[in-house]
C-alpha cells in the first residue's frame, strides 16, 4: 500500500495550515514528520488518515483515489499524545475494540490481543481498566489498539511526548522492532531532532505548514535543502552568522576570517549565510579547521557529560555543545573554536550552497 | 527552635466555632430537644423519651407523606437526568450558540424559587393562565387546584423546568473535559454514536453525573418553596410532601415534639440515603 499526496493544501478561512504538499510514502516504510508545534504536523497527519478533507489535491492509496473516502473506509489507526483509550474496558477489551467492530471470530480476536499484549509486555494487565496504568502502560494500550487490526497507515502523533523520560526511552526503543516486518506505512510526528535521528527511515521538516524536505533521514540532516530546513533539524538551533567572501575567503567579522577551500573556491564574492551545528563549536581547537570565535558568555547549561554555552558576537547569538565540563562565567569574554570543515554555505534566499562533505572534494560538479 | 506553649491558638478557632454551632450545632440540639419532650405552651417541659419517635414511625400520615416524597423524588430524577444529558450531548461545542445555549440554560436557575411557584400557579391556571386555558381549549379537563393527577402534572413540569438545566450545565461540563483526540480515535475504530455514547461519553461523564444526581436527589426529597406556592399541599392532601407536612405539624398545630422526632427522621432520611447513593457509585467507580 502507497499513499500518495498529490498538491494536498489545507485551508481554514483565510489562514493556509498546509501549503501545497507532494509526498510519497512506501509500504513498509518509517516515515517521520519534524517541526516544532503549530508546524503542522497534526493536520497533515489528519489529511493523511481521512479525518479531515483536504481544501485542494488529492490523496491516493495505491491507485484508489481516496480524497472523500471516510476515515471509517479507509483501515487507518492513530496514537495520539494523550493516552487514549476507553475508560470503562479493559486492557484486553481496549485492544479488542477495532477487532470487534470488524466483527471478527471471538477465536481470533483473543488469539491476536494476546499476541499484541505479548509484544507490548501487557500480558499482565489485560483485565486491568486503562485507569489503573501507569502512563507507559496506558500508552502501551493504544499502542496495541493500533497495531492490532493491521492497519495499512499507522499514524503515531507524538505518542511519547506526555511519557516521562524514562519511560519515553524505553517505548522508543521497542517502537522499530514493533513496525519490523510490518508492510504499513508508518507516519511518526515529534518535535525532537533526536528522535527522528534515532528512527533513521525517511524524515519530511515541517515549518509553518509547508514540507520544506523529505528524504532519508541522514541526508536530510546533513545535505539540509535550505536554511530553514536546517534549523529545524537541529537542537540546540544551528548557529547562523552573515558571512562575506572576498579574496578567497571568507570574511565574518573584522578579527574572524577563514579560507574557502574545495568547491567553496567556485563561489563568487558575495553575501552568505553560513550554518554550523552546536557540537562543532567547542572550547577546544577541534576537527580539520578550527576557526576563533570570541563573544560574551550569556548562558551556560552543564549536564553531566555535556555543557552547552550560549554565547553573543556583535549582534548574532551562538551555542557551543561540547562534551565534558567547561566551566564558563556568564559575562566573561570567551574564545571558542568553530570547525569550519563542517560549516554549511546558504546562499542569502537561504538556499544551501554547499556543505561539509563539498568542502573537501577538488570536483565542484561532483556535487549534484 | 524550642516550642512556647500559648493558649492563644484557639482564639483563631473560635469564629468558625461560633459560626457552626450557631447555624448549625445549636438548632439541631434545640430540635433534639423538643423531640424527646412534650410540652403545653406555658414553657413547662416534659420528658417523653422516644415516644414521638414511635408516634411518628407508626403514622399513617408520615408513611402517606414520605410515599409522596419518593414517588415525586423519584420521578423528577428520572426525567430531569436522562433529559440533562439529552440537552447537553445536543449542544453546540463552540460559537455564539453556545453562549445562547448557556444563557437560556442557566435563566430557569436565577428565578427565585418562590417566583417560580408563582409564576406556574398563574401559567397553570385553567382560567386565566396560558398553559392551563390552552390544555381546556384542546380539549383536556386541566384543573389543578381540583385534580391531584393534574396538581402532580404542574408540580413535575414545574420541577423539571426549573431544575434539568443544571444537570445540564453539569453534563456539558463533563462532556467539553473529552480531548478531540478521543472522537478521531472512536471514529477511527469505526465506532458508530452508541457506541461513542456508551464508551467514551457516559464514562467520562459519571463523576459529574453522580454529583448531579446527588444534588437533585438532596434537593428534590427537601424541596418546599415551589410546591408550597403552587398547590399548598393540595387538593386535599394529594401532594403533601415531607416538608408540606412538617411545616403543617410545627407551625399549623404547633405540635413541637412530634414534629422535632419528625425533622430528625427526615434529615436521617437523607443522610442515609445520599450516603448509599455516593457508596455505591464510588464502589462503581472503583471497579
Amino acid at each position: 500500500m502507497t499513499l500518495v499526496l498529490k498538491n494536498v493544501a489545507k485551508r481554514v478561512g483565510i489562514a493556509m495550515h498546509i501549503h501545497p504538499t507532494d509526498l510519497r510514502l512506501e509500504p513498509g516504510s518509517f516515515n517521520i514528520l519534524l517541526g516544532t508545534t503549530l508546524a503542522g504536523k497534526t493536520t497533515l497527519m489528519q489529511l493523511m488518515a481521512g479525518l479531515d478533507r483536504p481544501t485542494s489535491g488529492e490523496v491516493w492509496f495505491d491507485n484508489r483515489l481516496v480524497t472523500k473516502v471516510s476515515v471509517q473506509k479507509r483501515n487507518v489507526s492513530m496514537v495520539y499524545q494523550q493516552f487514549i483509550n476507553y475508560p470503562n474496558m479493559s486492557v484486553f477489551e481496549n485492544i479488542a475494540s477495532p477487532l470487534r467492530v470488524a466483527r471478527m471470530a471471538e477465536d481470533e480476536i483473543r488469539r491476536r490481543v494476546h499476541t499484541m499484549a505479548e509484544l507490548l509486555r501487557l500480558t499482565p494487565m489485560l483485565d486491568r481498566g486503562p485507569a489503573e496504568l501507569s502512563g507507559g502502560q496506558q500508552q502501551r494500550t493504544a499502542m496495541a489498539r493500533a497495531l492490532v487490526k493491521d492497519a495499512d497507515l499507522v499514524l503515531l502523533d507524538e505518542p511519547l511526548a506526555n511519557l516521562d523520560f524514562k519511560l519515553r526511552e524505553e517505548l522508543r526503543d521497542e517502537l522499530p522492532r514493533l513496525f519490523a516486518n510490518r508492510e504499513c506505512i508508518v507516519v511518526y510526528a515529534t518535535t525532537e531532532p533526536m528522535e527522528a535521528l534515532l528512527f533513521g527511515g525517511r524524515t519530511a521538516t515541517l515549518f509553518e505548514g509547508a514540507v520544506t524536505q523529505f528524504g532519508p533521514t541522514s541526508e536530510l540532516y546533513r545535505q539540509p535543502r535550505d536554511l530553514i530546513t536546517a534549523q529545524v533539524f537541529s537542537d540546540p538551533p544551528i548557529n547562523t552568522a552573515r558571512v562575506h567572501k572576498r579574496d578567497g575567503a571568507f570574511v565574518l567579522d573584522a578579527t574572524t576570517r577563514w579560507e574557502a577551500t574545495g568547491a567553496l573556491k567556485e563561489l563568487p564574492d558575495a553575501d552568505y549565510t553560513v550554518g554550523i551545528r552546536p557540537h562543532f563549536v567547542t572550547p577546544m581547537q577541534r576537527g580539520q579547521r578550527p576557526v576563533a570565535v570570541d563573544g560574551r558568555v550569556l548562558v551556560t547549561e552543564l549536564s553531566g557529560s555535556e555543557s552547552i554555552v550560549h554565547f553573543v558576537m556583535g549582534e548574532t547569538t551562538w551555542v557551543s555543545q561540547a562534551h565534558g565540563i567547561h566551566p564558563f562565567e556568564v559575562g566573561a569574554d570567551a574564545r571558542l573554536y568553530a570547525d569550519m570543515a563542517r560549516a554549511m554555505y546558504f546562499a542569502t534566499d537561504g538556499r544551501l550552497l554547499a556543505s561539509a562533505s563539498d568542502q573537501d572534494a577538488p570536483d565542484p560538479s561532483a556535487r549534484a | 527552635m524550642n516550642k512556647t506553649e500559648n493558649q492563644k491558638a484557639w482564639l483563631f478557632v473560635l469564629p468558625v466555632v461560633a459560626l457552626v454551632a450557631f447555624n448549625a450545632v445549636i438548632p439541631l440540639m434545640t430540635v433534639v430537644n423538643y423531640s424527646v419532650q412534650e410540652t403545653f405552651g406555658d414553657n413547662t417541659f416534659f420528658w417523653s423519651g422516644v415516644l414521638w419517635f414511635e408516634q411518628v414511625l407508626h403514622s399513617e400520615r408520615f408513611h402517606a407523606s414520605l410515599g409522596r416524597q419518593l414517588l415525586f423524588t423519584g420521578t423528577i430524577l428520572v426525567i430531569e437526568i436522562p433529559l440533562g444529558v439529552a440537552i447537553a450531548l445536543t449542544m453546540p461545542r463552540k460559537g455564539v450558540w453556545l453562549s445562547v445555549c448557556l444563557v437560556l440554560m442557566a435563566l430557569p436557575l436565577l428565578i427565585p424559587w418562590n417566583v417560580v411557584g408563582a409564576m406556574w400557579n398563574i401559567f397553570a391556571l385553567p382560567d386565566i393562565g396560558l398553559m392551563g386555558w390552552t390544555l381546556n381549549k384542546i380539549g383536556f379537563d386541566f384543573n389543578f387546584t381540583r385534580q391531584p393527577g393534574d396538581a402532580w402534572f404542574t408540580l413535575i413540569i414545574m420541577d423539571v423546568w426549573h431544575w434539568t438545566s443544571l444537570v445540564v450545565l453539569l453534563a456539558y461540563a463533563g462532556l467539553s473535559s473529552i480531548p478531540d483526540a478521543y472522537y478521531q480515535a472512536a471514529k477511527i475504530d469505526g465506532a458508530g454514536r452508541w457506541a461513542i455514547f456508551r464508551h467514551i461519553q457516559l464514562p467520562k461523564m459519571k463523576r459529574v453525573l453522580t454529583i448531579a444526581l446527588l444534588l437533585r436527589f438532596m434537593d428534590s426529597f427537601m424541596i418546599y418553596t415551589e410546591p408550597f406556592v403552587l398547590t399548598g399541599g393540595g387538593p386535599g392532601n394529594s401532594t403533601t410532601l415531607l416538608s408540606i407536612d412538617l411545616v403543617k405539624i410545627a407551625l399549623g398545630q404547633f405540635d413541637l415534639g412530634p414534629a422535632a422526632a419528625m425533622s430528625l427522621i427526615y434529615f436521617l432520611i437523607i443522610l442515609l440515603l445520599s450516603w448509599i447513593f455516593y457508596t455505591v457509585m464510588m464502589r462503581n467507580e472503583e471497579q
